[in-house]
């Protein structure tokens, strides 16, 4: 064995400190949730609270309407979601089964929008949607997003795989092309439609820059922004608060995390892919 | 071409106009209104005048452009070699099938599926330089400790620190699925040869490796480029400006200051710059392609 390679003993240890390096945070986080304000601000800090003190928690109820600011995020997660699959579904079905003219054009038009990110399109969507009076409403949070680039991209590259001779049969059969792509050929592209769900679910649930130009009411806020919104009320270092937030905020991405890895890991590979 | 017949004509046409409609609303006029915009003065109340190219002449003049590109080009670059160098190691020495390094990997990625405002207020308190848990472990041995968000000639690095943080078990999963493509037979070929392990890495993994090198090397240049979210809740693009990216500075113009003209025609700058590293992408893609 070389000289400059590390025991395995040595190597595991390295890497425990590494996950430790990931891990403390999460605990930092937690631990802090539990303080009251006068542990906060007592120097040296202790690393473990008192005792499990909810309070931190109740102040976070009390800051904002959590419980409006979830339903607004998931709703709208979902929505996009749900809308991306169905919009892509059919265009995916015709750029990979069907022959006509302008497919590769159509291709081209939907893989270009990669080079489209919402920083670029915020400022003319924004006085676009001002203009018909829509900022603040779910819908400039959800429409813009109808259609992924990426989604489509997976959704037909599935289909590609398909035989057309199925297609043919059910044609026979007399059924209807938007039969063929949802009651067809969608429940046979079941774990691609679980992955990319599941990516733009926890994208979009997770995401802080849209909703923060497009809103500014507290009617459709989503959590990402009204946790943030916590440490700017100039309430002082009420760090136990912002923290018992941030609980509510990274918990179900780490829940969906725990559960689903595998579909997770399956979508961010196939990005590369 | 492949594919079969549509049964009537417009078929096709219908299936993609969803999808069509959506694009030119939201993505492709967008783009051109931007360039329009851009070629204006407007402060979202009075009516747009037009001034040519008078908001590109400010930026330039201002210094504003150029803060902004060598501020996202510093962040991106030490982004970019940070998370790639840290996912590359991880990646070499979480690549087998133990429940050790199933938990390691596991405790790495989550970063990259919490949101980035969690990562941010995580580590704003963590930063914290009056009761900040970094603080304390640096001041328990006996370090000097830094203001490590407020001074500007350190902020931007320790967002660059916190993004790495984010990301790096991107990196490691894309390199994990590049090692897993390297066949075995190469490494027992190499051993067989008395290469050691030092060599295996050098002669098989490296090169065997590069079009997933390039690959990350790309996409992760590209998000960092786009940052703005760790800027916002931690920094506010300052202290000083040392760390008004792009993004930010966009942001700033249209919200703070009601210049959609100059936050525009910074948006057409910044749209030209993703061209580019994209262009490089699909350079790297290609190559990756070919072999």
């Amino acid at each position: 064995m070389k000289p400059l390679a590390l025991s395995k003993g040595a190597e595991n240890a390295l890497l425990g400190c590494v996950a430790l390096l990931w891990l403390l945070p999460y605990a930092w986080m937690v631990s802090t949730s539990f303080k009251t304000l006068p542990e906060i601000v007592r120097a040296p800090t202790a690393p473990l609270p008192a005792g499990l003190n909810f309070a931190a928690y109740q102040g976070v109820l009390e800051a904002m309407p959590l419980g409006r600011y979830f339903l607004n995020t998931t709703v709208m997660a979902l929505g996009i979601a749900a809308i991306q699959i169905l919009v892509a579904l059919p265009a995916g079905y015709a750029l990979a089964k069907l022959r006509y003219a302008g497919r590769g054009l159509a291709f081209g038009l939907v893989i270009a929008t990669l080079l489209i990110p919402a920083q670029v399109r915020f400022v003319p969507v924004f006085t676009m949607l001002a203009e018909v009076s829509l900022i603040n409403t779910m819908t400039a949070l959800v429409l813009p997003f109808g259609v992924s680039a990426f989604g489509t991209f997976l959704i037909r590259q599935a289909l590609l795989s398909v035989p057309d001779s199925i297609i043919e049969a059910a044609r026979l059969d007399g059924a209807s092309e938007l039969r063929i792509v949802y009651g067809l050929l969608a429940p046979m592209l079941k774990p691609t439609l679980v992955a990319f769900f599941l990516f733009s679910f926890v994208y979009h649930w997770n995401d802080y820059f849209w909703p923060l130009v497009m809103t500014t009411d507290d009617q459709v806020r989503t959590l990402p922004l009204g946790i943030a919104l916590l440490r700017e009320q100039g309430t002082g270092v009420r760090w136990h608060v912002v923290m018992a937030g941030n609980v509510a905020l990274s918990a179900p991405a780490l829940l969906v995390f725990a559960f689903a890895q595998k579909h997770l890991l399956r979508a961010v590979a196939a990005k590369a892919f | 071409m492949n594919g079969l017949l549509p049964r009537h004509k417009r078929d096709p046409y219908w299936l993609l106009l969803p999808t069509v409609a959506l694009l030119a609303v939201f993505f492709f006029y967008p783009l051109v209104d931007a360039v329009r915009l851009s070629l204006h003065e407007w402060d979202l109340l009075t009516e747009p005048r037009y001034v040519g190219l008078g908001n590109y002449r400010a930026l330039i003049e201002s210094g504003e452009l150029w803060h902004a590109l060598v501020t996202t080009l510093t962040f991106s670059v030490v982004v970019v070699a940070g998370s790639m160098l840290l996912g590359l190691g991880l990646a070499l020495a979480l690549n087998r099938d133990t429940a050790f390094a199933a938990f390691v990997r596991g405790a790495v990625f989550s970063a990259y599926v919490i949101s980035w405002v969690s990562v941010a207020l995580l580590w704003l308190w963590v930063l914290d330089s009056d009761a900040g848990a970094l603080t304390a472990i640096l001041r328990s041995v006996g370090l000097p400790t830094k203001n490590w968000l407020g001074d500007p000639n350190i902020a931007l690095y320790s967002l660059a620190g916190v993004t790495i943080w984010k990301i790096a078990g991107y990196s490691m999963v894309l390199f994990l699925a590049g090692l897993q493509d390297i066949p075995r037979a190469l490494y027992e070929a190499a051993a067989l040869d008395g290469a050691g392990k030092f060599a295996r890495f050098w002669n098989v993994t490296w090169p065997l490796l590069r079009p997933t090198t390039a690959f990350v090397a790309t996409t992760s240049l590209i998000v960092s480029f786009q940052v703005f979210d760790v800027v916002r809740v931690m920094t506010q693009g300052g202290p000083v400006k040392s760390t008004t990216v792009f993004v930010y500075a966009i942001y700033e113009q249209v919200f703070l200051n009601l210049r959609v003209g100059r936050a525009s025609a910074l948006v057409v700058v910044f749209f030209g710059l993703l061209l580019v590293l994209t262009a490089l992408q699909l350079y790297a893609w290609r190559k990756k392609g070919a072999t």
